[in-house]
């Protein structure tokens, strides 16, 4: 394991209790976001990692190494930090600042001055902003240089405590897709403080939920979206992100509605065309006696053939479109809309049929995840119930 | 003014010498012992305000009883005169030194210290660059205040261009009274813009010239 944390406590003088039994494995290359209320003790426990607090009890290894036997200003050059008020040295120019930590460790000016260049290109920043001062560069392109000053050591491990908390919406997604790309294309490990879901959510490999100094939840973006484990990280999550993530987390099955319709192979034209008038229906899917989707026929078919065929069997059509139900809605819904269906058969592993979509929930769902439900009290009059009610009664089938 | 150049215009070289060589040894003094405190206060917050105490309370000692004072301990001259004047120069040096470092933001000295500067690296690195143009404030201040009070200095006998102005006091010559207070100022002057051009050439670049 990368970096181990046991059993941490960290109680400040005073008596105020940060972080209470934290437990927390990251492996090489995660990308793991501390994320809670303000004052939960993200900043604490993430600044017990470089030694710049001591816990009051607990281990934390890093390759296996107790950091409590590492010497804190050696340990501190082999792990980057990032902080949200940038902490470029404002005397120093670009390139010694991104050199800082590689100059402490004595490399040769060649190599340092290498360094500076390879960095400048990893930020898209032309080479002779090396030469210039923090205050000459806009806020953005100071904390990409903040970024990278992290790295330039061949740091393995970075610590960011809301890093992009100041920045422009714009930048601020500038710099998280710097990150991102960072962790995943150098195998860099981070450690990410944010009190920002949307920011957690996409750069996370792992999200830590805390609260008042405790762990919440430990879980991937979308198994928080689909599993938050109480209230609390369902309101940090928010109303709105649930909805705007359900075509990602809801499967076929959770929408479909039960008991479709059906008829077998062998049934007589007369029978299905009954229970097509039963039920008003103009179409009925066709499953065997183990209830293994078959085909389906249509009134249109029936009527065709009313005279020439005798079993549903012979006349109905065997090359249909179904889902599974355990397949995603946001896989789907693109492939079944485009079909212009209106109702979708529903199998299960095993092939057999277990219920139908209808675009009617489809069109729900869509339209709640692009426009949250905010107006959904006038929008539900006009719009949605009235194409959920029709499947159910008239129907098509 | 011809005459009085001609009366005494070797004298008055030499005054002046001995008083720029006074202010100049007590400022000195001064800065070697006062910004190396300044900077180890920030280190020892809980007894910094104690030793700001105590430079102030030596500030408030009239220059003539501290002069006074020092006859005991150095006798007469300018030994004395250099002793006084060093510890009259401390306080503005010490409150600025302390000041300034302390007004550092603390997010440059934590990156420094989370990047792996060790507290001494981040003094001569980050703090005393960050805090020099403060310092230098303390210092120039420091420097007008002692160059004006070695003009008492010759009370003891440490000679100086007060002897001109003690002189002239004495037999109510206007001359030498003038002839003395005059060259103080502008050598307070002159210090003052020179220690102004060091406090620019020590105060960080921030831009590109
Ligand atoms: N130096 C300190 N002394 C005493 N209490 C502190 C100190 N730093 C933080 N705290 C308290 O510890 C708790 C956790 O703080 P912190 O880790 O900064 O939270 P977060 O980063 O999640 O906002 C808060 O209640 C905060 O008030
Ligand atoms: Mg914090």
């Amino acid at each position: 394991m990368f970096l181990t944390m046991e059993h941490l406590n960290k109680t400040y003088p005073g008596g105020k209790v940060a972080v209470e039994d934290f437990n927390l494995e990251i492996e090489k290359g995660e990308f793991v976001c501390f994320i809670g209320t303000s004052g939960s003790g993200k900043t604490t426990t993430m600044r017990m990692i470089n030694r710049m607090l001591s816990q009051t009890s607990g281990t934390i290894k890093l390759n296996g190494e107790d950091i409590s036997q590492i010497d804190p200003v050696k340990l501190r050059r082999q792990i980057g930090y990032v902080i949200q008020n940038i902490g470029l040295m404002p005397h120093m120019t670009i390139r010694d600042n991104i050199t800082l930590v590689p100059r402490l460790l004595k490399w040769s000016q060649d190599k340092m001055n290498e360094r500076a260049k390879e960095m400048i290109k990893l930020v898209e920043l032309p080479e002779d902003y090396l030469d210039r001062y923090p205050s000459q560069l806009s806020g953005g392109q100071q904390q990409r240089i903040g970024v990278v000053r992290a790295l330039a050591a061949n740091q393995d491990l970075v610590l960011m405590d809301e890093p992009f908390g100041a920045l422009d919406p714009i930048t601020r997604e500038a710099l998280q897709d710097l990150v991102k790309d960072l962790q995943e294309r150098l195998g860099k490990t981070f450690v990410f403080v944010t009190h920002d879901m949307d920011e957690a959510l996409k750069l996370s490999t792992r999200i830590v939920v805390m609260d008042g100094g405790d762990i919440i939840q430990v879980d991937t973006p979308d198994g928080i979206l689909r599993h938050p484990a109480n209230e609390f990280v369902e309101n940090l999550i928010g109303k709105d992100r649930l909805i705007q993530a359900r075509p990602s987390i809801t499967t076929v099955g959770q929408v479909m509605l039960k008991n479709p319709i059906a008829t077998t192979p062998g049934k007589s034209l007369t029978v299905a065309l009954r229970q097509m008038h039963d039920k008003r229906v103009d179409s009925l899917l066709v499953t065997d006696e183990a209830g293994i989707l078959k085909g389906v026929i249509g009134i249109e078919d029936v009527d065709y053939n009313f005279n020439s065929a005798t079993s549903v069997g012979d006349i109905m059509k065997r090359d249909i479109f179904y889902v599974q139900s355990s397949s995603l809605i946001r896989d789907t819904v693109e492939r079944i809309l485009k079909r212009g269906l209106k109702n979708i058969p529903v199998v299960d592993e095993n092939h057999r049929l277990v219920g139908i979509v209808t675009r009617a929930t489809l069109v729900d769902i869509v339209y709640d995840a692009l426009w949250g439900d905010e107006d959904e009290d006038e929008a539900s009059n006009n719009i949605h119930h009235g194409e959920d009610d029709a499947p159910a009664e008239g129907g098509e089938q | 003014m011809i005459t009085f150049l001609q009366n005494y215009g070797g004298q008055l070289l030499l005054k002046t010498w001995q008083h720029l060589y006074i202010s100049a040894f007590s400022l000195f003094l001064g800065v070697i012992v006062a910004v190396p405190i300044g900077i180890l206060l920030t280190r020892a917050k809980p007894i910094a305000n104690t030793v700001m105490a105590i430079a102030s309370m030596l500030q408030t000692i009239p220059a003539m009883a501290l002069l006074a004072l020092m006859i005991p301990f150095f006798g007469i001259g300018a030994i004395p005169a250099i002793v006084a004047l060093f510890i009259y120069s401390l306080l503005p040096i010490l409150r600025n030194t302390y000041l300034g470092m302390k007004d550092v933001e603390p997010a440059l000295i934590d990156a420094a210290k989370g990047m792996g500067l060790t507290n001494w690296q981040s003094i001569i690195k980050v703090e005393v660059p960050m805090a020099a143009p403060v310092i230098m404030a303390g210092i120039r201040l420091s420097a007008t205040y002692v160059i004006a009070w070695a003009a008492l200095a010759s009370y003891i006998g440490a000679g100086g261009l007060g002897d001109f102005i003690f002189n002239g006091l004495n037999l109510y010559r206007t001359d030498l009274i003038l002839g003395g207070s005059i060259p103080v100022i502008i050598l307070a002057l002159i210090v003052d813009w020179l220690l102004g051009k060091l406090e620019a050439a020590v105060t960080p670049k921030t831009t590109q010239s």
